[in-house]
């Protein structure tokens, strides 16, 4: 491998520390929220009869936190920190750096206080109200143009394959949210859609899948393509398949929406689309797995002696595992006994938990200490404690969500011999009981492990530079 | 659909799909530089290789493209129906007698149409069961356990959400377990309310008519009194003149008039509540209560063993 230490160019460091340490945090308070809202499906009593504390309310808070605040931060975080060190070249303002991270803080922020207190736009993975939405487009395109503004002056001939996903997520998201986002203010603090009826709905899909496509799969693509190669050491396996999987997944991903509302009153041709082109992404999505996983050939012992690449390699387990379930779920057969059922949540977390926050902290464990002036964390123990947390947390909660959405999609189609329902709702939900308690533990693993994350960051981040140094094997 | 959003439809679908195939043929044609060396840059340490993708990988996404063509050509795309003429339902028609009239047609047609062959196959397989309960009087449906137990079925299913699974209401909606009837508890009335529904929205807001708060709390104590609660007499006997207004539906003595839904407001027993509050809320602001029409959903069939369900509970035998 042909090694050309880059001449340490003067990078921005400063706005990577501020969105990686707010990831860690905002992990911490969205799950945390989480694991309540879950506990509250099994112990309806801990709403405390308090509007705010509802789960009504706090559900899109927990969305909001772990997407915008926790993901999103630790996007900001790993493509600031990937594109100027594979660019060569410091940030293409620091102004607009700083301008993004406290813009983006006072969006979360805003969020944590609207929400609570029921200011919806009532729209999935899009409930803040319209100034909110408009100052998430005014920070997205601040983002944008310090991002693509550091790839034009950028000292390397090429742009890496980390950069094309990350660039595309940073521009198909403004799109998606500027257009969902379109509404007709009535107040402050209400707006209604400038959509109607079934066109709405689409929208809102369109939206809703492509912020899991852009924002949660591709964005973390572009992590997984620079975090991975660098914490194994190794070249990545495929250019050519990269370039494949990149421009098919964009291309298919946008069409994908519809498949959310299949056997609804959308027109059947948008359905035939959804699913259709679902299916198609089935291959492009498992190309960045197998680039990623790949990269690992001559290298798999590392993975006996290194927990970073253990959460990074598992990440992409559970990447090919949800990309393979979510196009088999887009099958209107399939959806005709997951949709609407706890399957959905188990799809979601699987993807969320599994690999989302999975990839990220392994990017954090790696990144963070390098920030610091130092090479390696407080503690590798800690990290190999949380890698367990957080697969078997992950596990319990997926698993639980299976058996209880298939159990639900049968009971609620099983007829009896004069053609009615031999089950009503509530007994469904009664029957769902034991594994809302089953992904209440699970979720709490998963915090767990991110709460010992947080000590770990705080004794690495405190540590005198250069005391943390990693040993050379 | 208009040709225009047909072509853009069925053009940019096209497009992806066959632009997935010629990206994938692209990369395997240009090898881009000698197969399995490393490319020629490097980002801070990280080299790409240029290993051919795996075969198994790029079959699968070939056979998934030809899939995808082909489920377009089998189940249509954009105005194209498609080979087979597949649709999921009528669902361009936006009222009942519309989808009825033209799910009619369909079955004329013989259509491929998966709400209407669902609905068809689902009769044929239980509406014999129906068919047979229906062609029963009630006398005799009261003996037959099995009937009873469907009608409970049918109920739990579209009834419950408003009555409760036990039949005994909730605010706003009747109790239909005891001998109150607000249009009539005969089996025929109770299948004619279930057929053609009700409405109550007769019951408007009276407060101009009564003279403003103050003749809305005279009519409120009266009505009070109907029931045997101890009033204020001066301010009951104010409103017992003012109750000739009242009296068009719910009679002069208060006992009110099933042919017109009006309730009995002398049993103490109160759709809406029976605290001064929950009345004053009824005589000022009106109420709207809603019964839908079932026949035109469940059929009458289904409709009959429903109403000696319903009238079962109050019937005992």
């Amino acid at each position: 491998m042909s090694h050309t230490t880059p001449s340490h160019a003067d990078y921005n460091y400063t706005v990577v520390r501020q969105f990686a340490i707010a990831t860690v945090i905002l992990g911490i308070v969205g799950m945390a929220v989480g694991v309540f809202i879950a506990a509250q499906l099994y112990w309806p009593s801990l709403n405390f009869d308090t509007p705010w504390l509802t789960f009504s309310r706090l559900r899109p808070l927990h969305t909001n936190a772990v997407i915008f605040g926790f993901g999103t931060s630790a996007l900001f975080a790993t493509s600031y920190y990937v594109v100027q060190r594979t660019c060569q070249v410091r940030l293409f303002s620091d102004k607009i750096a700083s301008f993004t991270f406290y813009g983006w803080m006072a969006i979360i922020a805003s969020a944590v206080i609207t929400l609570p207190l029921g200011y919806t736009s009532s729209k999935e993975y899009a409930e803040l109200e319209w100034p909110i939405d408009i100052a998430i487009a005014v920070v997205w395109v601040a983002y944008a143009v310090n991002f693509f503004g550091t790839l034009m002056k950028r000292k390397t001939s090429h742009i890496y394959v980390a950069n094309w996903f990350y660039g595309g997520f940073i521009l198909v998201v403004a799109v998606l949210h500027i257009i969902n986002s379109a509404a007709i203010p009535v107040s402050w603090l209400k707006s209604y859609s400038a959509y109607g009826g079934a066109t709405d709905a689409m929208v809102q899909w369109w939206y809703g899948h492509n912020a899991v496509g852009f924002l949660l799969t591709a964005g973390f693509l572009g992590m997984m393509y620079y975090f991975v190669p660098k914490q194994a050491e190794r070249p990545v396996y495929s250019y050519r398949l990269s370039i494949v999987h990149f421009w098919a997944l964009v291309a298919l991903y946008i069409w994908a929406g519809s498949h959310h509302l299949h056997y609804t009153a959308l027109p059947d041709w948008s359905q035939t689309v959804g699913m259709v082109m679902s299916v198609i992404l089935f291959a492009p999505s498992w190309g960045g797995m197998i680039n990623g996983i790949m990269t690992l050939s001559g290298a798999w012992h590392k993975l006996r002696t290194d927990p970073i690449l253990r959460f990074l390699i598992v990440s992409l387990s559970f990447y090919g595992m949800s990309t393979f379930e979510g196009p088999m779920m887009a099958i209107k057969t399939v959806n005709a006994l997951s949709h609407y059922t706890d399957w959905t949540v188990g799809h979601v977390h699987s993807g969320a938990l599994g690999w989302v926050a999975m990839v990220s902290v392994g990017a954090l464990y790696h990144m963070i200490p390098r920030l610091y002036g130092n090479t390696r964390m407080y503690s590798k123990s800690l990290i190999n404690t949380h890698f367990w947390l957080a697969t078997i947390g992950t596990v319990l909660y997926i698993v639980a969500m299976w058996i209880s959405g298939v159990m639900q999609g049968l009971m609620w189609s099983a007829v009896n011999s004069d053609g009615t329902l031999t089950y009503s709702f509530v007994e469904s939900v009664e029957a769902s009981m034991p594994f809302y308690l089953m992904r209440a533990i699970g979720g709490a693993f998963f915090l767990t492990g991110m709460l010992i994350m947080l000590y770990n960051v705080i004794k690495t981040v405190t540590a005198p530079k250069g005391s943390l140094i990693e040993e050379e094997a | 659909m208009s040709n225009f959003w047909s072509a853009w439809i069925i053009a940019g679908s096209l497009i992806v799909v066959f632009g997935c195939a010629y990206l994938l043929r692209m990369v395997i044609v240009d090898t881009m530089g000698d197969e399995g060396k490393e490319m020629p840059h490097e980002f801070d340490g990280i080299v790409e290789m240029n290993n051919p993708l795996p075969r198994w990988w790029t079959i699968m996404f070939a056979v998934s493209i030809v899939w995808g063509l082909g489920y377009f050509v089998w189940f249509g795309l954009g105005g194209y129906e498609g080979v087979v003429g597949w649709k999921s339902a009528n669902k361009e028609y936006y009222s009942l007698a519309d989808v009825k009239a033209a799910n009619a047609k369909t079955r004329e047609n013989n259509e491929i149409n998966q709400y209407v062959n669902e609905l068809d196959t689902a009769d044929a397989v239980y509406g014999k069961t129906y068919a047979k309960f229906a062609a029963q009087s009630v006398e005799e449906l009261m003996e037959n356990e099995q009937a009873l137990k469907v009608g409970q079925r049918l109920f739990i299913q579209n009834c419950a959400q408003c009555h409760g699974s036990d039949a005994r209401g909730q605010r706003g909606f009747p109790n239909l377990t005891d001998t109150d009837w607000l249009h009539g508890g005969s089996f025929a009335k109770i299948k004619e309310t279930i057929n053609v529904g009700r409405d109550s929205r007769t019951m408007v807001s009276w407060k101009a008519a009564l003279g403003g708060d103050e003749g809305v709390k005279d009519v409120v104590t009266y009505v009070r009194s109907l029931s045997g609660r101890k009033v204020n007499a001066k301010d009951a006997a104010a409103g017992k003149l003012k109750f000739g207004i009242c009296a068009g539906c719910h009679g002069i003595d208060g006992k009110g008039n099933q042919a017109l839904g009006a309730p009995n407001l002398t049993d103490n027993i109160w759709l809406y509540g029976g605290s001064t509050a929950a009345i004053t809320d009824s005589v000022a602001n009106g109420r709207i209560g809603v019964m839908p029409a079932w026949g035109e959903i469940l059929g009458e069939d289904k409709v009959h063993v429903i109403s000696a369900y319903v009238y079962s509970l109050s019937n005992k035998k």
